[in-house]
């Protein structure tokens, strides 16, 4: 922790060095603009401070992201539509279903490629091709037809996330439950072992790292489609809505503070499952 | 002991076809193995020794001959769990302590619980590793994982058991106190062992016969017959009749060798 101190504060006040600066560049015209309109000159000192606190600039300064943040975090009730909590918790509602839904499928999917030749050949290139396809092009067509099936709200996000967090949940089991050596399954034949028994006591047990990798990038990814699952949907609230809401009124700050809480919210996730992992490899005795 | 066959081999032979044409890996070996005798099967490496062996255990099928392994096919005898089989690698599950690595086969095999605990303490005290159950392999050596291996092939009872280079990878101290251990063992239990190896005192010290083989085609050189009595102290290794026989095992691999 102490060693990654220096390094990491290194790189923060590097970026919001550049940020900072950036700000007052993109902002400028805006200032320029304005002050041509009242027949004023801007000094620097002024040109940096009408910059940093326009209301809707093009690139809102650090501080105006993060002091909304704080505002519609701690300073709203965490039920009401402008608490950013409130947006997080819609948003996380739908990553967490589209997540547990994503990891069935993807574990259901491995378990038959690798139990069946036949499915292997027959499945695994529609599932590459599965995610060669745009989500962005996809995700209106899933909530257009389950809308017309009486699916609104939460159901048509999680089906999205999931159609983006199974891929790497089959890709990494298909994978782990294939890392057994053949001397170990030698081993499991000389016990005429059957096929669900060596699933069970090797197979399975083998593939768990594989598993944790994978269900890093899912959530990651899970998130990721919740997001995008708001977009289209002219949902009113989560993340997504938000920054769409933002796009639409020219509320940068309010899209920014909304990517910030995504951000940390993806941040959290794949920490609690490297939680989890380190927990059950402890006891599995497994290096990772 | 009695003249029983435990193993029989007509005229077995095996080819592979790699991308770099036929491999005969065995032609035309037969061989007769009785109840209760220790075979070692020694050569360079290719001559089909561990093939054999797998041929047996039925993880291999001879392109042609026959095989009857304690009467039966060798998949027949697998399934019978005819025999126990161990690997050059002790092939311990990390996440399993000692004892649960034995019971894994018993598990496999659906013993009673009662009956499990009671053949974990037999067969760990076999090989004299009482009290190392609760142990995790990591914890242990390598000759005491393989000392492991060697229970758990033991734990189910099998009439047979084949060993592929089980000491190969450990140094020479290490692996001289487990040959005294197994033929401990070996008297103890009255199995049948097949040993893969490829140091001839080993082969020699341990064995009632011992098959000589050679690469390309693999095949059967010589076949010794030990004349050293059943009780075998170190010291055996330094009189006569036991250099006699290594010389003579020594002997046929040079002739395998002069083929090619």
């Amino acid at each position: 922790m102490t060693r990654s101190f220096l390094p990491i504060t290194t790189i923060t006040v590097f970026i919001l060095f550049v940020w900072y600066g950036f700000s007052i560049v993109l902002n400028s015209s805006w200032a320029y603009d304005r002050a041509a309109r009242n027949s004023q000159t801007l000094t620097f000192k002024e040109l940096v401070h009408d910059t940093w606190s326009q209301k809707k600039p093009k690139l809102p300064a650090p501080h105006q992201v993060f002091s909304e943040m704080w505002e519609t975090t701690f300073n709203k009730k965490v039920t009401s539509k402008r608490s950013l909590v409130y947006h997080t918790w819609i948003t996380l509602s739908g990553t967490i279903a589209g997540f547990l839904l994503g990891t069935m499928l993807g574990i259901i999917l491995a378990l038959a490629i690798v139990h069946d030749r036949a499915t292997d050949l027959s499945i695994m290139p529609w599932i590459i091709t599965s995610q060669a396809i745009p989500i962005l092009a996809l995700a209106p067509m899933i909530i257009v037809v389950l809308g017309s099936m009486g699916f609104t709200g939460l159901l048509p996000k999680a089906v999205i996330s999931m159609y983006l967090s199974f891929f790497p949940v089959v890709v990494g089991m298909v994978k782990g439950l294939r890392s057994p050596e053949i001397l170990e399954i030698d081993q499991m034949k000389t016990w005429s072992a059957t096929k669900t028994q060596i699933l069970w006591y090797l197979r399975i047990p083998r593939s768990i790292p594989y598993l944790f990798t994978s269900l890093k990038l899912g959530i990651a990814a899970s998130l990721v489609g919740a997001i995008v699952g708001e977009l289209p949907s002219g949902a009113i609230s989560g993340l997504g809505a938000r920054m769409l809401a933002g796009s639409y009124y020219g509320q940068t700050i309010k899209i920014w503070s909304a990517l910030f809480a995504a951000a940390i919210l993806a941040a959290t996730l794949v920490t609690l499952i490297g939680l989890i992992q380190k927990i059950i490899s402890r006891r599995m005795m497994l290096q990772l | 002991m009695s003249s029983e066959n435990m193993i029989s081999a007509k005229s077995i032979s095996l080819r592979f076809d790699t991308e770099d044409g036929v491999v005969n890996a065995l032609q035309n070996v037969s061989i007769n193995i009785s109840r209760g005798e220790f075979v070692s099967f020694i050569g360079p490496s290719g001559c089909g020794k561990t093939t054999f062996l797998r041929i047996i255990a039925d993880l291999e099928r001879p392109t042609e001959g026959e095989i009857e392994v304690n009467g039966m096919t060798p998949e027949e005898a697998r399934r019978a769990r005819a025999y126990g089989y161990v690997f050059q690698a002790p092939g311990l599950y990390p996440w399993r302590t000692i004892e649960a690595n034995v019971r894994l086969p018993l598990e496999i095999m659906k013993y009673s619980k009662a009956e499990i605990s009671k053949r974990i303490q037999r067969v760990l005290s076999l090989v004299e590793l009482n009290g190392f159950e609760k142990k995790f392999p990591w914890q242990l050596s390598g000759g005491m994982q393989q000392r492991v291996s060697i229970a758990r092939s033991l734990s189910f009872d099998a009439d047979i058991l084949l060993m592929d280079e089980p000491f190969g990878a450990l140094d020479e101290i290490v692996r001289d106190h487990l040959n005294l251990q197994l033929l401990k063992l070996w008297l103890k239990t009255n199995k049948t062992i097949c040993f893969v190896t490829h140091s001839i005192p080993e082969a020699v010290y341990l064995s009632t016969k011992i098959v000589v083989m050679s690469p390309r085609p693999g095949r059967i050189i010589d076949v010794i017959d030990s004349a050293l009595p059943k009780q075998r102290p170190l010291e055996i290794r330094d009189t006569k009749p036991f250099i006699e026989i290594a010389q003579r095992v020594r002997e046929g691999l040079r002739k395998g060798q002069s083929y090619d």
